[in-house]
């Protein structure tokens, strides 16, 4: 199999006395889709910032592209082609779609004093590339305050394939969409991957993880618990692991087998 | 699993938006809709000169010496991020380009890229400061507002030995080729062959009675569109939007936060000395109390101009139009019968008002209800 496009090592992420990530190595190959799962405050979102370029890891090694790496900020981290859907989505509720969209990469035209954003092609972009997700926007210029909670996570997603050239990262992108949407995520991921992107994919929903990924990784309480190979695992092992074990299972007697 | 989705082009759930709808997410409408109101009420109670040509100039130019302050405080208001320092700096900018041209005799060319670096680098460090502590700026540059005011003073009598005025900047600057763009009236020709066509009014002897458009009024126009251009046409723009309206998504967005920040820090201080030259050439002298109280001015126009105090909406434009209306309360209650110090009411409840219609522009915008 090729190499990684961009392989942690043993990183470990400390926020004061807080220690978040001790410990975890991951990596991520052109072409696949590595799932990243684990229970609320595993780890996951400080595990992914420290690959996008928000955090600085404490300690560990990044290598990106068979270099090693140290991305000073999320601006970096783009310009070596990695994108991100944060979990939080990094969107301002006070600009427009368009403007949301682009935010950070605006398309210019012009030169020197003429130099300008070319409102436009974001425009045109923007909507072209959330119709292909399924969605209607009602105008570019809509400001992203008025979308609902899905349209909102699906600007974040479409914009992070636009410009995911090498390394795409979806911190629990579908927690917000209805099943049509969700579909067309999963189906995005799918067609990517083909592209030779390699994905990051963080859910905790198991059907969905097992639906496009190649690699699974579990976290739990900032180390991780194993990588298992798709076909090598099956759904309730998963399940198990992500939740460290017993307690689900007490749980599931309790339930009736239905969770 | 299929792609397909259906492409109706025009959304059945949208209403037709009817204009005024429209023009009310616009954040300059609030200040369009006073400078009508204010207007209005000028042209009912201030005698008619205060409309002719001389009096429209009249309270143009405090308009635009306020307005050179509110503009670029407008940015940085946009960009999430106050500067109360700028009032001060007007004086110690002041100094600093009196003790160039005064006591060190340097010709203008030098001594106005010399305040404006000064200005820019004590903004810097405003900046600086207000990130790295992640201080509220309010606070960071309160302190710089009475750091900068005592330097004033202090380094005024160090440099006059004991006086609070330097004087003399007149003679100094006199004969400088850069000198009518910073100080007098623009146009003196245009103006005076107008006069002899009998287009606009003359004295018995043939000049003019307005010589000219004062310079800091084609400073106030030009900042006023140079900014609107960078806010609405530029990446630069979207960045401060993006700045003030949410900077850990912008940055992590990949926005430049600290550097946009930075930068509109050090315009607000350097816009803030080039107020400072301008007023100091026309008086001939600077003085510590220069600018006193002109940051609250300032954003007091801004906040008019429809700038959000939590920042990430307003706009220059707005802004522009909220210094006219300050320049025609200021001017404009001369030439009614009403007592001058009417002035702080108006200014008080003029805020007010702006601060509320903001408010609701605000919930209108983002869909809150
Ligand atoms: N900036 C921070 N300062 C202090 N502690 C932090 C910070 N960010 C994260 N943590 C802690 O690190 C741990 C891991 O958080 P993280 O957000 O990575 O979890 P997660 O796996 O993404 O959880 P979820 O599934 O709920 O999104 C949590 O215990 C959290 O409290
Ligand atoms: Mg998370």
């Amino acid at each position: 199999m090729s190499e990684p496009i961009i392989k942690l090592d043993q990183i470990e992420k400390h926020f004061g006395n807080v220690i978040a990530l001790n410990g975890v190595s991951f990596d991520v190959r052109a072409g696949e889709c590595h799932c990243l799962l684990g229970d609320n405050g595993a780890g996951k979102s400080t595990f992914i910032k420290t690959m996008s370029g928000v955090h600085r890891p404490t300690r560990g090694t990044i290598t990106f592209e068979g270099r090693p790496m140290s991305f000073s900020s999320p601006r970096a981290a783009m310009e070596a082609g990695i994108a991100t859907v944060f979990q939080d989505l990094a969107m301002i509720p006070l600009m427009s779609v368009a403007r949301n969209f682009f935010m950070g990469r605006e398309p210019t035209r012009g030169w020197g004093l003429t130099r300008r954003f070319d409102v436009e092609k974001a425009n045109a972009i923007t909507m072209a590339e959330m119709k292909k997700m399924g969605i209607n926007l009602r105008g570019p210029d809509q400001a992203v305050g008025t979308l609902s909670g899905g349209e909102r996570q699906t600007v974040a997603i479409a914009r992070a394939v636009h410009f995911g050239a090498k390394v795409l990262i979806l911190d629990e992108p579908t927690s917000a969409l209805g099943v049509r949407q969700t579909a067309n995520v999963l189906a995005t991921i799918d067609k990517v991957r083909a592209q030779g992107v390699g994905v990051v994919f963080i859910s905790h929903n198991v059907r969905h993880a097992l639906a496009v990924g190649d690699r699974f990784t579990v976290l739990n309480r900032g180390k991780t618990l194993g990588t298992a190979r798709r076909g090598e695992i099956t759904s309730e092992q998963l399940q198990d692991l992500m939740a460290g074990g017993q307690e689900l299972a007490q749980l599931e007697s309790t339930l009736g087998g239905t969770v | 699993m299929t792609n397909t989705t259906d492409t109706a082009s025009v959304d059945e759930r949208i209403k037709a938006e009817p204009l005024l709808a429209r023009l009310m997410k616009r954040p300059e409408l609030g200040a369009i809709a006073g400078l009508v109101l204010v207007t209005g009420f000028f042209l009912a109670t201030a005698s008619e000169a205060m409309f002719s040509l001389s009096g429209v100039l009249n309270f143009l130019s405090p308009a635009a010496q306020l307005g050179i302050l509110a503009i670029a405080a407008s940015l940085l208001m946009i960009g999430g991020e106050f500067d109360l320092s700028i009032g001060s700096m007007v004086a110690f900018a002041g100094m600093i380009f009196g003790a160039c041209v005064v006591n060190l005799g340097l010709p203008l060319i030098l001594s106005i890229p010399v305040t404006l670096a000064f200005a820019a680098l004590i903004g810097a460090a405003n900046g600086l400061i207000v990130l790295r502590t992640g201080l509220p700026s309010f606070i960071v540059t309160l302190a710089g507002l009475f750091m900068l005011r005592g330097l004033s003073l202090v380094g005024l009598k160090w440099i006059t030995g004991g006086s609070t005025q330097l004087r003399g900047i007149r003679e100094a600057v006199e004969g400088d080729l850069l000198t009518p763009l910073f100080s007098g009236d623009a146009f003196g020709g245009l103006f005076a062959w107008l006069a002899q066509a009998g287009l606009i009014e003359s004295f018995p002897n043939g000049t003019p009675k307005v010589p000219g458009i004062p310079v800091e009024i084609l400073w106030f126009v030009g900042l006023a569109l140079a900014a609107t251009w960078v806010l609405l046409r530029t990446p630069a723009g979207n960045w401060i939007f993006a700045a003030g309206g949410d900077a850990t998504a912008a940055s992590n967005s990949g926005v430049p936060v600290r550097n946009v920040k930075i930068a509109l820090f050090m315009l607000t201080a350097a816009c803030a000395a080039l107020l400072a030259v301008m007023q100091v050439m026309d008086a001939g002298s600077t003085d510590a109390r220069r600018g006193f109280q002109k940051e609250f001015e300032a954003i007091i126009a801004a906040v008019i101009g429809g700038c959000l105090l939590t920042g990430g909406y307003g706009s220059a434009i707005g802004a522009f139009f909220g210094s006219v209306i300050f320049g025609m309360v200021v001017i404009g209650l001369t030439y009614t019968s009403f007592d001058q110090d009417w002035f702080q009411v108006f200014l008080g409840g003029m805020l007010l008002l702006a601060v509320i219609f903001n408010n609701a522009i605000r919930k209108r915008v983002t869909g809150e209800r």
